[in-house]
């Protein structure tokens, strides 16, 4: 079956390491990874406590997909209370980690305490064990890594680690996987460094078996060839990445440019995905090198790029010529047109370093974003950049404000706060781009009207990938909803929350769902485990896990108030494109939300509702 | 013609199976001592630890092949050869003629000169026979002294201990397989013994056997002396060469052959453990007793005799071993070549090693404790020179990435 | 005609669907680390690499084989009979490509035997990068070529 149905319980205040069984009646209920993780952190720990005290709890969790060749089965999530956010966090990642996880033999790593100076867990198969980690405490994801690997003399490793973002308590760190796929939101990676836990280290040599193989081969073979055959899966994610997007949010007047002030980026096509693969250099070689495909995944998304070695960001550093993981969709926004940049060379540099030094490059560029406008309004002054000049469309300021971001030096101290403590401390709350304290990414809910109430509504704090509804209003898929309107968008939101549960919580990627519904997915969870897993099962599996979430950020103090916009997305209107004269709907939205949710107008889950899920 | 092979051991056989292939009318004739069809000594250990019978050492596995492809097997001991008048004399009294001689007559254990070897319940480990006598009086529980814990020592150790006997090893040297790892793998090899249960007794001697009440008294220099019912003796092996005495043949440590596996007289060839051919790590001839150059030399060598001139442009020492289930190998110029540079990596707890030898760009020997994925591409980037450029630099300080280094070499990926 | 694997490395993403399928059908299990094929990951220089055995005409690892657990079937291809193999491993030192290895839970030797003519791998690539197919039309000179230098540099010329 999917699950190993061993889990491992890391003490680090006590420096043990205890196996235990997996709760196989949660593991029923949740399925995995998100939800299951979930439901142990709520079950186990009080949501009041300080993220970023011994109390928080961190837990690394796989699907019961994950490692499987059903395509993109190499997920896991890092499930805590979230240093930026104090909400629930949960932050997903590919790469190759979590198939290696399940292949040790372990569903998830529960981690507790602090440890009282750096260590990283080692896991080779069943022996696992706490490694002195003072040898790699201030050093980057990229050491980390090659040093791990030699000093266990396996290439074959595969390691998640924080960079010095993590350890300087960058409130927005993730926590980086074989090099360059990140848990990146939430700052899971400053509540890692705050536990001195430097990394985790895999390897794992045992297989994956499936409840009914044959059936499960058959419905992965069927799913892969839905993926190979659908336009977005099939061909634009391949050959464009998740930069795809760029253009088309562009044009539809969504794509958030200076700190949301405009809706349109003029240079966009400077830093779009065709700019990419355009020759450039001396060389002549593009940026993109080639694409990578995560674990187990046929569609094959992610960017390998180059900067550019003439380009002034590298031109003395060798060490940066190597190709690693490019711009997707959301860093490209975030580190070119939030702030305004267009420099290629400069993005990819920046995003290097958001990967080398385990930084968000949303929460990142929308707080470097932020700065810039009150810089702008000289409420900022070079007295406090210590004379870096944050002006919008500055390359300069861009990378060197993402060195000193990771490094926690000078102004970087600051901006490492996240946009909304910046924005409180210089008395201008109103220019922080967030939810929850979460900074939102590449969306203007101006333009793409659903994403405003998701924003507003996500359990993680602003976020696109809880309900992704871009798919339905932009691309049609599965059917084509007005992105200007707000009817019938509070139900489109909560279909989006809770099929994306299941999917988060099954060991797939989300970007599937560009191609499958969930009828392509429950049948390959239902031959991967035992039991039956039909639609409805994993759509009220998907719903419960949003109750739960909701129910732990109630718990930890977030009421109503808190599922709200910024000021300036609600009350000033676009300015350009389709959107002109829009502002978003969040109002119309909003009590029909909660109606559907079955929620009180409070936005506190009724006890029918709860009954119901049996939460 | 007439190609006569004395020797049934993996060298000749092979041989014999290379000169058919391209020599379909000639006749051909292996000759060997052993009362055995041609079996393995390699296969012997595990014999010993009952995982196969004595068919499974075999080396060729269908019951007809001798018989199919034309090769006549006679088990007889050769006496005396005769390069003048290309016959051999055998020790029932016949003669046979040869148009072609291979001399594939192997190595024998020594007996070093240690009193009470003789002794029933004293064996080497090296035949059929020796395998037979061992099982007799290797039962669980039973005591068991192993003496030398060179290659074969440490092979037959995992069947030993896999028998369940309680076991003891001495080696008069100050380490585990000296003649193959370095000190710190040797050493890793005997804390794995040790935590293993067995007790490892390096630097030091056995001096003498006796027969006691219960069996045998083993003498150490240590003054002690251990209780046994078996001693199996494993203190290496010499090439067999005592009967060209008077042949004119050229011998040396084994038998001198030239880059063509020639011998000094005509139309007499060797391979295997009794030729002292060309060492590739080295450029010294040498007699490199192991299975890989046997088959090495038996193709070769059949080739030469079928008249398809083929050079022997040296063969690469290598070992691998397992002992108690740590797996060791090693390769060439493990203790590495005047001038070069090595890098080493090793881990203690995990009991992983890795030590490499560079000459210039080029890996020039490699030795590996607990690690066997891709290990023979160690053997391909020795043998083939293949330089290395920016990946020699990598593996300095990450020695593990071997297998990674040696596939973007050859796709010409070059690191910046 | 002689069917072989022809490996474009330059077609490869790195998703390791070519392991998975390969475990599966020899292992029952998903299980990358017992897969006779093994794609090396060189994203710092942009390129993966699939990697198996390619089916020596004058096999090492046979020809180093004490107890002849490893023939040559109607297609060429390489076989290791496990109820021969004794565990030695002394084809996984002999093999100067290192495509045969060893597997510690069965104490027997691995390699690629090409699914019987019908290999996983190649129906599990979604890129093409693994194909199957004749061996004059591929161009498969060139491919072997690389294979060839080791052995001409190893100074046993091939006999083929």
């Amino acid at each position: 079956m999917g699950w190993t149905g061993q889990v491992m319980r890391v003490n680090l205040t006590e420096g043990t390491c205890t196996p235990e069984a997996l709760n196989m009646e949660w593991a029923g209920e949740y399925l995995g990874q998100r939800g299951l993780a979930s439901k142990y952190l709520c079950e186990e720990m009080d949501p009041r406590i300080d993220p970023l005290s011994p109390d928080n709890m961190m837990i690394f969790a796989t699907g019961p997909l994950t490692g499987t060749c059903a395509s993109t089965g190499g997920r896991f999530s890092v499930i805590t209370k979230g240093a930026l956010t104090g909400a629930i966090a949960c932050s997903n990642s590919g790469g190759y980690w979590g198939a290696e996880l399940k292949f040790a033999g372990w569903d998830m790593i529960i981690l507790e305490g602090k440890a009282s100076s750096p260590v990283y867990l080692c896991i080779i198969d069943d022996k696992v064990e706490l490694l002195d980690a003072s040898d790699i405490w201030g050093k980057s994801v990229w050491d980390t890594d090659a040093w791990i690997k030699t000093r266990h003399q396996d290439p074959q490793m595969h390691i998640s680690a924080i960079g010095i973002a993590g350890e300087n308590g960058v409130l927005y760190a993730g926590i980086v996987n074989d090099l360059h796929r990140a848990a990146g939101r939430s700052g899971v990676g400053a509540v890692m460094g705050s536990k001195n836990l430097k990394a985790i280290a895999v390897r794992g040599t045992g297989g994956v078996k499936v409840d009914d193989f044959l059936a499960f081969m058959t419905a992965t073979t069927a799913a892969k060839k839905v993926l190979a055959g659908n336009a977005v899966t099939g061909e634009g994610l391949p050959t464009y990445g998740t930069q795809v997007l760029m253009n088309i949010i562009n044009e539809s007047g969504a794509l958030p440019t200076r700190n949301n002030r405009d809706v349109q980026f003029e240079d966009v096509h400077d830093i779009s995905a065709e700019a990419m693969a355009a020759p450039s250099g001396k060389d002549g070689k593009p940026n993109l090198q080639t694409n990578q495909a995560c674990f187990s995944c046929t569609i094959a998304c992610g960017r390998i790029s180059k900067v550019n070695e003439e380009h002034y960001t590298v031109q003395n550093k060798p060490e940066y010529w190597h190709a690693s993981g490019g711009l997707e969709y959301e860093a490209a926004w975030a580190l070119g047109a939030a702030v305004g940049v267009k420099d290629l060379d400069a993005l990819t540099y920046a995003n290097f370093i958001c990967n080398e030094q385990g930084i968000d490059p949303i929460s990142f560029g929308s707080t470097l974003a932020a700065a810039m406008e009150m810089y702008e309004d000289g409420v900022i002054t070079d007295k406090e950049t210590g004379g870096l000049a944050l002006e919008f469309g500055s390359a300069q300021a861009l990378t060197t404000a993402v060195e000193l971001t990771g490094k926690a030096e000078g102004f970087g101290k600051e901006l490492g706060m996240g946009s909304k403590r910046l924005c409180d401390k210089y008395g201008r709350p109103e220019l922080s781009m967030t939810v929850k304290g979460q900074e939102f990414p590449a969306y203007d809910p101006r333009g793409i009207q659903g994403m405003g109430l998701g924003y507003a509504t996500a359990n993680r704090g602003g976020c696109h990938l809880r309900s992704y509804t871009v798919a339905s209003e932009i691309l049609g898929i599965p059917e084509k909803t007005d992105p200007l309107v707000t009817d019938g968008k509070p139900g489109l939101v909560k279909a989006f929350q809770d099929a994306t549960a299941a999917v988060d919580s099954s060991g797939l990627c989300i970007f599937t769902t560009f191609a499958w519904t969930m009828e392509d997915i429950a049948p390959q969870i239902d031959a991967d485990l035992p039991g039956d897993w039909s639609v409805d099962r994993l759509l009220e599996v998907g719903e419960r896990i949003w109750n739960l979430e909701r129910q732990f950020n109630l718990q930890a103090g977030f009421t109503a108030k808190d599922d709200t916009l910024p000021k300036r997305l609600l009350n000033d209107a676009a300015k350009t494109g389709p959107a002109k004269g829009l502002v978003a709907g969040l109002d119309k939205m909003l009590p029909e939300y909660y109606e559907l949710r079955g929620w009180t107008k409070e936005g506190v889950p009724t006890s029918e509702t709860l009954s119901r899920l049996a939460l | 013609m007439h190609h006569v092979i004395l020797g049934a051991g993996p060298a000749g056989v092979i041989a014999a199976d290379n000169l058919r292939k391209h020599d379909a009318n000639a006749n051909i004739t292996i000759i060997g001592d052993e009362d055995e069809p041609p079996y393995s000594r390699m296969a012997i250990p595990y014999l010993l630890a009952g995982q196969i019978g004595e068919e499974g050492t075999y080396l060729r596995q269908d019951k007809g092949h001798y018989k199919n492809h034309g090769i006549d097997v006679k088990r007889v001991r050769a006496g005396a050869v005769d390069p003048k008048n290309k016959s051999i004399t055998l020790e029932d009294g016949s003669d046979v003629a040869y148009d072609r001689l291979l001399l594939a007559t192997g190595a024998s254990a020594i007996r070093p000169p240690v009193e009470g070897l003789d002794l029933p319940g004293v064996h080497n480990c090296w035949t059929m026979a020796d395998a037979r006598a061992i099982l007799e009086r290797a039962d669980k529980g039973d005591d068991v002294v192993l003496m030398g814990a060179g290659f074969i020592g440490s092979i037959i150790l995992e069947a030993l201990v896999k028998r369940g006997v309680k076991l003891v090893v001495v080696e008069m040297e100050d380490r585990m397989v000296p003649r193959m790892m370095d000190e710190t793998a040797g050493a890793m090899l005997k804390r794995w013994c040790e935590d293993k249960g067995v007790r490892v007794l390096t630097g030091t001697q056995i001096k003498g056997i006796a027969e006691s009440r219960d069996g045998l008294d083993v003498a150490l220099s240590s003054g002690k002396s251990l209780p046994a019912r078996l001693v199996v003796v494993a203190a290496g092996v010499a090439s067999n060469i005592g009967f060209l005495k008077g042949s004119g043949i050229d011998t040396d440590a084994g038998v001198k052959v030239d880059g063509f596996l020639r011998t000094s007289a005509p139309d007499v060839y060797a391979a295997g453990d009794v030729a002292q051919a060309r060492d590739m790590s080295t450029g010294e001839f040498s007699v490199l007793a192991i299975q890989p150059v046997a088959a090495d030399h038996g193709r070769i060598a059949a080739l030469n005799m079928a008249g398809h001139e083929t050079p022997h442009k040296g063969s690469l020492n290598m070992n691998v071993l397992a002992t108690i289930g740590l797996v060791t190998s090693s390769f060439g110029a493990w203790e590495g070549v005047k001038g070069g540079t090595s890098a080493r990596m090793c881990d203690d707890n995990a009991y992983r090693y890795l030590r490499l030898e560079f000459d210039g760009d080029r890996l020039a020997g490699a030795q590996a404790v607990g690690l066997t994925d891709h290990i023979g591409i160690a053997r391909g980037l020795i043998q083939t020179k293949l330089r290395l450029g920016r990946w020699k630099d990598i593996l300095m300080t990450s020695p593990e990435r071997l297998a990674e280094a040696y596939v973007a070499t050859s796709q010409g990926i070059a690191p910046v | 005609m002689q069917m072989a694997l022809v490996i474009d490395p330059g077609k490869c993403t790195g998703c390791k669907q070519c392991e998975l399928a390969c475990s599966y059908v020899k292992e029952g299990e998903f299980n990358p680390a017992k897969s006779r094929i093994r794609v090396f990951d060189f994203h710092q220089d942009a390129r993966f690499v699939p990697y198996t055995c390619t089916q020596c005409d004058d096999a090492w690892c046979q020809k180093a084989c004490p107890v002849d657990a490893i023939t040559t079937n109607e297609w060429g291809v390489k076989e290791v009979h496990d109820d021969l193999c004794v565990g030695c491993k002394v084809c996984t030192i002999a093999c100067p490509f290192g495509t045969i290895n060893f597997n510690a839970s069965t104490g027997k030797v691995m390699k690629c035997d090409e699914c019987g003519g019908d290999p996983a791998c190649v129906k599990a690539c979604p890129t093409e990068a693994i194909v199957y197919m004749d061996v004059e039309q591929a161009g498969f000179d060139k491919m072997r070529a690389w294979a060839a230098k080791t052995d001409a540099a190893a100074g046993t010329a091939t006999a083929h």
